[in-house]
């Protein structure tokens, strides 16, 4: 049924299909419709699940654990200040193999404040064993947040589902919501091997020595190096029954670029009209927009960049003292292989500021110029 | 007694047989956690699932892929024990296991310190878990660093002889009853029979129940392992730690009327950690004691 | 109850390993008896049956065989409380014969 809603309400909707049995979350600008809208549904009885108004982020998660382990399908959602104050229970939740579902919120780290979109919060996460999803639609966010589901409880790895703060949080768009049945039909109920149970007593995470330790990260690895492959299957089926695929990336007229943007999130969509607008001036344009940013989707970036002549990564992010991060995992996916074209890199719109249609024609000015990069990192729009 | 009447005489067992701990643990000799475990159990029985943040009960139920417990045991963050078994409450809940008691069973540090704010939050919003301190007035785990649930005097490898701790413990059960939770209990080693009734009454309430056990520790205390229990039932005969109940945060029940109560002295001279003390110093832990204690009589129910 | 002197495990490959980070065996592997110096005699002609050392013993390695405790001596940690709780004063803590 199609309905005008908010980038927020798209995650609450997500969780609500995908019959989330216990959300434990915190409010934090800009996420705060998230969960106030899970209340409502819980309350009204749209949702039958338990909605822990815990004291912080941090309590957030490990709740969200502990229901998980007792065999519970549970989800959150966090931005920023607050997805940092989980750092150590987002480790907790990869390395204990807990397939909570998070929706977050793209949003600058203080200091200072800034409520406004950039994606430091979740790249800072990257190590943490966790899937991430970045989403450029509200339709994309409610349909990734049923796949994200599916595939973090195959793989019992958890996944987190990300929106740019404001430019999709707060933007109303269409959105196609899924029916109910058919949702159902894709997503069946939680049910683990292993679980927390008086029939099974078992202790969880004890004290592992150097000689266990490692063999569950290698586990934990292997299991990620499943996903690419998962989302792929899981994405087509969901095409099937839903009409829209779901992907690990997303090329537009890439097919005969010979330029390429590389992007991700809000920026992802823009990047197209600049692309349009590029073509109109005899420019062969295209952009990949790399949606699945853990798993690194190796195999379908080098594909696409083996047929460029040239890509201008955008990063909405910076690694201090080592540049934009999409940049640094792009190159290193490039490394060594035949064919690859010169790659450069570019870093706009921290702290909200807007990525433009001329934002990426200042990007295709510069990169155009130029046979390789001679710099790290390109700075766009900054007063220098 | 003649051999025939002894040969007639019951082994008088005054709590239930039934162990839902084993041998092999990795305490320390002696350890007062474990009788606080041992006992809690006994109470509770098989339907119960812990939450273990970092504490020596982490270590103790043995490393993976081990463990000592005939109940289900998730070990979790520091700071997370309340955090984690609200979840776990929810879970179970939510996928059909109301009966299962849910335990958050965790050391001073991870209660009175790191963890006292999910424990804060969990109290305030009534989760429906037991919460259990077994308190050893330090980071033993680690070696021996203080926390605040440390006493005013005891040294600790971070509060040295010439800087022993000169605050004082951390008043964790008044904490506990400014949130009005249900029930709230303290308990000692030394009286099992108490602290068995006690978790059988938490057993069948609903919403927060809050227990803080004394658990002396021969390696932190710098005392005899045999003497852990005698060190627990002093404590309670001198008034440091009295044996009471507190519901809905108001009313307090002592358990244990003391007629006369004995010098602390006599216990503290049993403890290492305590030898650097002057008279002067004692006296103070006598008159903080003697205080403490006419405060409490004054605000108790019968 | 856990079964006394469990197995030790030992996993041939990662596949083995549970995908939980979960316990699979018993800690009663671990025979704690080896820690002790001294060991616990129990004089059962003194003994007055009162179940105060099978009550403070935090192993539990004190167990009630046909009504009289008997010390299980592979896990006995030699801690001493039996023997200092004992009303009758019937235990002894003797140096471990090795």
């Amino acid at each position: 049924m199609k309905k005008v809603i908010m980038g927020n309400h798209a995650l609450s909707y997500g969780a609500m299909l995908s019959r989330s049995q216990v959300i434990s979350a915190y409010p934090i600008t800009p996420q705060t419709q998230v969960v106030e809208l899970l209340s409502e549904m819980c309350a009204d009885g749209k949702l039958d699940a338990q909605f822990i108004k815990v004291e912080s982020e941090h309590s957030a998660m490990a709740s969200c654990i502990g229901a998980s382990v007792a065999g519970a399908r549970t989800f959150t959602a966090t931005s920023s200040q607050g997805l940092a104050l989980m750092h150590e229970m987002l480790h907790w939740a990869g390395g204990g193999r807990h397939p909570v579902v998070m929706g977050n919120i793209n949003r600058s780290m203080a200091p200072g404040w800034s409520i406004w979109a950039d994606q430091n919060d979740s790249l800072s996460q990257r190590d943490t064993g966790w899937m991430q999803f970045y989403c450029s639609s509200n339709q994309e966010v409610v349909d990734t947040v049923i796949q994200a589901f599916k595939v973090a409880e195959a793989l019992m790895i958890p996944a987190m589902v990300i929106l740019d703060a404001f430019a999709l949080s707060h933007t109303y768009e269409v959105v196609d919501v899924p029916d109910q049945a058919l949702v159902d039909r894709y997503l069946p109920p939680f049910k683990p091997a292993i679980k927390l149970t008086t029939d099974d007593p078992r202790a969880f995470g004890g004290l592992t020595g150097a000689e266990h330790y490692m063999e569950l990260r290698y586990r934990l690895e292997k299991d990620m190096e499943k996903a690419p492959a998962l989302i792929e299957e899981t994405g087509r089926e969901y095409g099937k029954l839903f009409g829209r695929d779901l992907g690990l990336v997303d090329p537009y007229l890439c097919d005969d670029a010979e330029f390429i943007f590389v992007t991700s999130g809000t920026a992802g969509y823009t990047a197209r009209v600049a692309v349009d607008e590029l073509r109109k001036s005899g420019v062969k344009a295209g952009n990949l927009r790399i949606k699945v940013f853990r798993p690194f989707p190796f195999d379908r970036v080098r594909e696409v960049l083996g047929r460029v002549k040239k890509a201008a990564v955008v990063d909405r992010n910076c690694s201090y003292g080592a540049g934009g991060i999409f940049y640094q995992e792009v190159k290193s996916a490039s490394y060594g292989r035949p064919g690859m074209p010169p790659l450069f890199g570019y870093i706009a719109g921290l702290g909200g500021r807007d990525i433009t249609t001329d934002s990426f024609k200042e990007v295709a000015a510069h990169a155009l110029s130029k046979d390789r990069p001679d710099e790290e990192i390109v700075w766009i729009g900054v007063k220098k | 007694m003649s051999q025939e009447v002894k040969k007639e005489k019951k082994f008088t067992m005054t709590l239930p047989a039934d162990e839902l701990m084993a041998c092999g643990h990795l305490a320390c000799q002696g350890c007062g956690a474990t009788l606080a475990m041992r006992y809690m159990l006994k109470a509770l029985g098989k339907k119960t699932a812990l939450c273990i943040p970092a504490c020596c009960w982490a270590v103790i139920d043995g490393p993976y892929p081990y463990s000592s417990m005939d109940v289900p045991v998730y070990h979790c963050a520091f700071e997370t024990a309340a955090s984690t078994a609200t979840g776990v409450k929810a879970g179970l809940e939510m996928t059909g296991d109301t009966e299962t008691t849910v335990v958050a069973w965790a050391g001073d540090g991870g209660t009175f310190d790191i963890g006292i704010q999910a424990l804060s939050g969990a109290a305030e919003r009534n989760e429906d878990i037991i919460y259990v301190c077994y308190d050893n007035e330090a980071y033993m785990n680690t070696g021996i660093q203080r926390s605040s649930a440390t006493p005013y005097g005891a040294w600790t490898t971070t509060t040295p002889v010439k800087h022993f701790k000169t605050r004082p413990k951390k008043d964790i059960v008044a904490i506990m009853a400014a949130h009005r939770i249900p029930y709230i209990a303290t308990a000692s080693i030394s009286h099992p029979e108490d602290f068995f009734k006690k978790m059988k009454k938490a057993k069948d309430i609903k919403g927060t129940r809050f227990f803080h056990v004394y658990a002396p520790c021969p390696t932190g205390w710098k005392s005899r392992p045999e003497d852990t229990i005698k060190l627990a039932r002093m404590a309670v005969q001198n008034g440091y730690f009295p044996l009471l109940e507190i519901e809905n945060g108001e009313k307090t029940t002592l358990n244990l009327k003391l007629k006369e109560r004995k010098p602390v002295d006599d216990y503290m001279r049993l403890q290492g950690r305590f030898r650097h003390l002057g008279p002067d110093e004692i006296a103070a832990v006598q008159a903080e004691v003697d205080a403490r204690w006419e405060r409490l009589i004054k605000g108790c129910a019968a | 109850m856990r079964p006394k002197k469990a197995k030790k495990i030992v996993f041939k490959s990662a596949e083995e390993m549970p995908l939980m980070i979960c316990s699979v065996g018993h800690q009663t592997h671990n025979l704690t008896g080896a820690w002790r110096n001294i060991r616990p005699e129990i004089d059962l002609g003194k003994c007055i049956k009162c179940g105060i050392c099978w009550k403070f013993c935090p192993e539990p390695s004190i167990e009630v065989v046909d009504e009289w405790p008997v010390v299980d001596y592979d896990y006995c940690k030699g801690c001493g409380i039996c023997a200092e709780e004992c009303p009758a004063k019937c235990i002894v803590m003797v140096e471990e014969r090795r």
